[in-house]
Order: structure tokens, then C-alpha cells, then sequence
């Protein structure tokens, strides 16, 4: 009887330190939940309400105001041919952001795809694809995405492939790895038992295994892809430098920061910065309630 | 007729789990094999179930021997056998609720319009409620969760069952119906049996002969015949 009491006594004064760290590190959590979500929503309004909304024109030139600093008027001031900065900020965010998830899905589903036959088929195959995975990752990616671009007319469509076709390497290893740890579970031997052939075993049993981290690849992912747009685009190889990109903005701006005109350069990189962290908030979060482990392994 | 002969089998050629082992299960026999944890009997009983290729050896099922192994043998071989595993929580896939996991087997070789009547009826000959055909592995016990996967080792009604330490995780009245479902099922349909475990208690009373892991190895299964593997305790 003395020693059940004791030992109650000892779990609940044990329990409150417990339970106040927990509650710190899922407030830290929440908070950068809140702001992340916050921020990614304000992106994601802004740039599918402005368009329809503001009749105005992005591409208006008004040569009598050409590099206006910062006023009422024109909020992010005006660039080299007197157009309005935010507005060009806003649809330049718009392309980035449809780049940058378009590539970030292509890139998840060739990813997985590979990733999955591999780990599959197992054997002399999955040697064969693995091999040419790190053959690709051998060479820097940027340099592989230039070399791609360089093939196509400038455009929105060559920086999706260019962008797609370099990134799928990571989410391929990720998927084939989960493939292959979960090929040696017994409930893949019953499927096997149970005349399961092997596309079914795949699509019934592997992959719905392995679809939460390859979203998550693909989450992570879309920031990536965004900065890869804006540097090729800013190395003059991505977009053509009419149509608004924050890459593009960036670089066209370059001339005008050395003559100390700071906002046409200044805006479209917190227009860059700010989202691409927001959406790395809520993949990390993500990331650390389906994953404690695997911080470091998901590392794009 | 199953027969295993000379089985070399494991997952390092240079140390296999299985060196040389033998044993022959009749048509109709229940055959218990005993042996202490990690002396490969898990392995010889899924290279006996077709899930895992031996390094050496001959498998004859029937008379004809088994050349391929997994995905690679064919589907009607595959399913003659049902495999019951020791963990209903890895033997089960974590998505699927009981019923779907019951009705896997059917529908993955082409019989859904069995579903319907199939599922229920094997429900009831194992013993779950409807109400938990309805819920996901993580919402039962591990006992209700091996019944379903004794209910999904049954749906196809298979020639042979492999048993791999199929009751080592419950408890005594739960092994009890498990054993009596095995054994409906045996009178019913002439099924055999190989039941791989260490409960040389459980496996007497169960099986028409039990051999022990040393018998196996050293060639004397096929020799002792019937009884009571002599001189062997189970560690």
C-alpha cells in the first residue's frame, strides 16, 4: 500500500516537467505554424485576387516617371520605364509561385515514380537506376538546368522542365529507400501469399506507404524551385525579361542599385524571400510531426 | 505432399539461417515444429510458403518442384498456401480496414463478386464482431488482429497452412479459438499444416507430430515419424 503511494506520488510530480516541455516545443510549433500559414495565404490571395481585381495594367509605361522612389502613388516605387513596382511584384510573384509548383509536382511524381519501380523491382534494375541517379547528381544541378534551358526558346515552360528534371534525383532516393524498408515487411509477404501480383503490391500496398514523405519532398521542394527560376532567370536564361518574374525583375534592376536606387531591387527580394520561407515553415513543421527522426535526411 | 529437402536458406550466403533442412508434411497432417528463437524455423516455414528463395535444396509440392519463388511462382501455387505470421501488427497493412484486409486475396486475384458473401462468413468463423470489420489494425487488439489475419490466410481457402508462431502473442482463450478455427478448417477441406513454434505444450496437443529443429537439420525428421522428438527441451 506505502509503496503504490509512492510511486503515484513520483509519476505525477514527474509529469508536469514532461508535459511543460512538450507544451513548449508544440507552442514554438504553433507559432510558426500560425505565421507560416498566415503568410502563405496572404501570398496565395494576393496573387490569384490582385490580377482580376486591380484593372490596371503591369506592363503601362510612363517614361515621365521612370525610378520614382517610394510615394503614395506607386507603394514599391517604379522601375527604368516608370511602370509600377508592386504591381509588377505581384505578377512577377504569380509566375514565380507557377513554376515553382508546377516543377515541385513534376519533379515529386517523376521522383516517385522512379523511386518506386526501383525499390519494386529490386535486383539488376534497381542497380541500374540507382547508378544513373548518382551519375545525375554528380553534376551541379544548376549547371545541368542551364544546359537544359539552353536547348528551348526562353519561356515559362523550358524553366518548369529545366527546373523538374534536375530536382527529381533527391525525392527518388527518399521513396526508393521507404520501398525498399518496407519490401522486408511481413505485410508485404501476405500480399504476396495472397497471389497479389506485383503492380498491385505497389499501388494497393507501397505506395499509399510512402505518399506523406513524397509530398512532403514535394512541399520543400516549391522554394527550391522558385530560387532555381530566379536564377536563371536572372542569368539572362530563363524568362524573357518583358514577362514579370521575380527573377527577371531582380536582374533587370541590377543597373539601377549601382546609381543607389534601392526599392526596384529591394522588393522583389523580399517578394522572393518572404513566401519561399513561409512555405519552408510549414514543411518543416510538417516534416517534424510525420518525421521526428528524419530532419536531416529530408534536407533539399 | 510437401516436401522440403535438404533447405539451405538465409539472407547472407556466407552464413545462412537454414543449413541442410528436411521435412515432409502429408496431405491432411498437422506437422508442429519446434525449435529455440533463432534457429531458422521462421525461415524454412516461408521458404516452405514460397516467399523466400533457398540458397540450396529442393521444395516438391505435390510431387513437383517448386523452380520459382515470390512474385516469380505462379499465382495458383501461391495461393495454396495461407500464411498466418507471428505479429498481426507488421502481418497487417496499417491502411486497410479488417474487412478490405480479409478481402485483399480476393480481390488481388480477380474474385470480387466473393467478397460479399466470403468476408462476413469468415468474420464469423474466426469470431469478429461486424462492427470491427469497419475499424483499421490500430483500432483493435493484437488478438482480434490476428483473427483477421487467420480469417485473410482462409479466404482462399488454401491447400496448406504455414502457421509461424501464429498464437505466440495471445492469450491462452484466443489461442485456443485460433486452434480450433485451424482445425474446423482442416476437417473440413483435408488441408495440412505446418506449425512453427516453441510451445511444445501447445504444438503436442495440436499437431499429429511435432519434430524438433535438431531432427530437421539432421536429416532424422523424415526417420522418427510420428511422437515425440526424444531428448530435445526447448530453450
Amino acid at each position: 500500500m506505502a509503496d503504490t503511494t509512492v510511486e503515484k506520488r513520483r509519476t505525477t510530480a514527474a509529469e508536469p516537467a514532461w508535459r511543460a516541455h512538450g507544451t513548449a516545443r508544440r507552442s514554438t510549433h504553433t507559432l510558426r505554424l500560425r505565421v507560416s500559414a498566415a503568410l502563405v495565404g496572404v501570398t496565395v490571395l494576393a496573387v490569384l485576387l490582385v490580377p482580376p481585381l486591380v484593372q490596371l495594367d503591369q506592363q503601362a509605361v510612363d517614361l515621365a516617371a521612370k525610378l520614382r522612389p517610394p510615394t503614395w502613388a506607386h507603394p514599391f516605387g517604379t522601375d527604368d520605364v516608370g511602370r509600377d513596382l508592386l504591381l509588377r511584384c505581384v505578377y512577377g510573384l504569380r509566375v514565380s509561385l507557377l513554376v515553382g509548383v508546377v516543377a515541385a509536382l513534376t519533379a515529386t511524381v517523376i521522383g516517385t515514380a522512379v523511386g518506386a519501380t526501383a525499390g519494386a523491382l529490386g535486383g539488376w534494375a534497381d542497380r541500374a537506376v540507382m547508378r544513373l541517379v548518382d551519375t545525375l547528381s554528380s553534376v551541379p544541378h544548376l549547371l545541368l538546368g542551364v544546359f537544359i534551358v539552353a536547348m528551348f526558346r526562353p519561356g515559362v515552360w523550358p524553366v518548369v522542365i529545366s527546373v523538374a528534371l534536375t530536382h527529381w534525383l533527391s525525392t527518388a532516393r527518399i521513396v526508393r529507400a521507404e520501398v525498399l524498408s518496407l519490401r522486408s515487411r511481413p505485410f508485404i509477404d501476405a500480399a504476396v501469399s495472397g497471389g497479389a501480383s506485383r503492380w498491385r503490391m505497389t499501388v494497393r500496398h507501397l505506395l499509399p506507404a510512402v505518399l506523406p514523405q513524397a509530398g512532403l519532398a514535394a512541399v520543400l521542394m516549391v522554394p527550391h524551385a522558385m530560387w532555381h527560376e530566379s536564377a536563371l532567370s536572372f542569368l539572362g536564361l530563363g524568362l524573357p525579361t518583358h514577362t514579370a518574374s521575380l527573377g527577371t525583375l531582380i536582374q533587370g534592376a541590377r543597373g539601377s542599385l549601382l546609381a543607389g536606387q534601392w526599392w526596384p531591387t529591394l522588393f522583389p527580394g523580399i517578394f522572393l524571400i518572404v513566401p519561399t520561407l513561409a512555405v519552408a515553415g510549414l514543411a518543416g513543421v510538417w516534416r517534424e510531426r510525420i518525421n521526428p527522426r528524419r530532419r536531416s535526411e529530408l534536407m533539399l | 505432399m510437401l516436401e522440403l529437402r535438404a533447405i539451405t536458406a538465409g539472407y547472407d550466403r556466407r552464413a545462412p539461417a537454414v543449413r541442410d533442412a528436411s521435412l515432409t508434411v502429408a496431405p491432411g497432417e498437422a506437422v508442429g515444429l519446434l525449435g529455440p528463437s533463432g534457429c531458422g524455423k521462421s525461415t524454412l516455414a516461408k521458404v516452405a510458403a514460397l516467399l523466400h528463395r533457398p540458397d540450396a535444396g529442393t521444395l516438391l509440392v505435390d510431387g513437383t518442384r517448386v523452380r520459382h519463388w515470390r512474385h516469380r511462382a505462379p499465382r495458383a501455387l501461391r495461393t495454396a498456401f495461407g500464411v498466418v505470421f507471428q505479429q498481426p501488427r507488421l502481418a497487417a497493412d496499417p491502411r486497410l480496414r479488417l474487412a478490405d484486409l480479409i478481402a485483399e486475396p480476393l480481390r488481388a486475384t480477380g474474385r470480387r463478386e466473393d467478397v460479399r458473401d466470403r468476408v462476413p462468413e469468415l468474420a464469423g468463423t474466426v469470431g469478429l464482431t461486424t462492427d470491427l470489420l469497419t475499424r483499421r489494425p490500430h483500432e483493435v487488439s493484437d488478438g482480434q488482429l490476428q483473427r483477421a489475419c487467420l480469417a485473410r490466410a482462409l479466404v482462399l481457402r488454401p491447400r496448406w497452412l504455414i502457421c509461424d508462431e501464429m498464437t505466440a502473442m495471445l492469450d491462452a482463450s484466443t489461442t485456443a479459438a485460433l486452434v480450433a478455427v485451424v482445425e474446423d478448417y482442416r476437417a473440413s477441406t483435408g488441408a495440412g499444416l505446418l506449425a512453427v513454434g516453441h510451445d511444445r505444450t501447445l504444438l503436442n496437443r495440436w499437431c499429429d507430430r511435432t519434430v524438433h529443429w535438431d531432427a530437421v537439420t539432421s536429416g532424422a525428421a523424415e526417420k522418427t515419424g510420428g511422437g515425440e522428438p526424444a531428448g530435445h527441451v526447448t530453450r
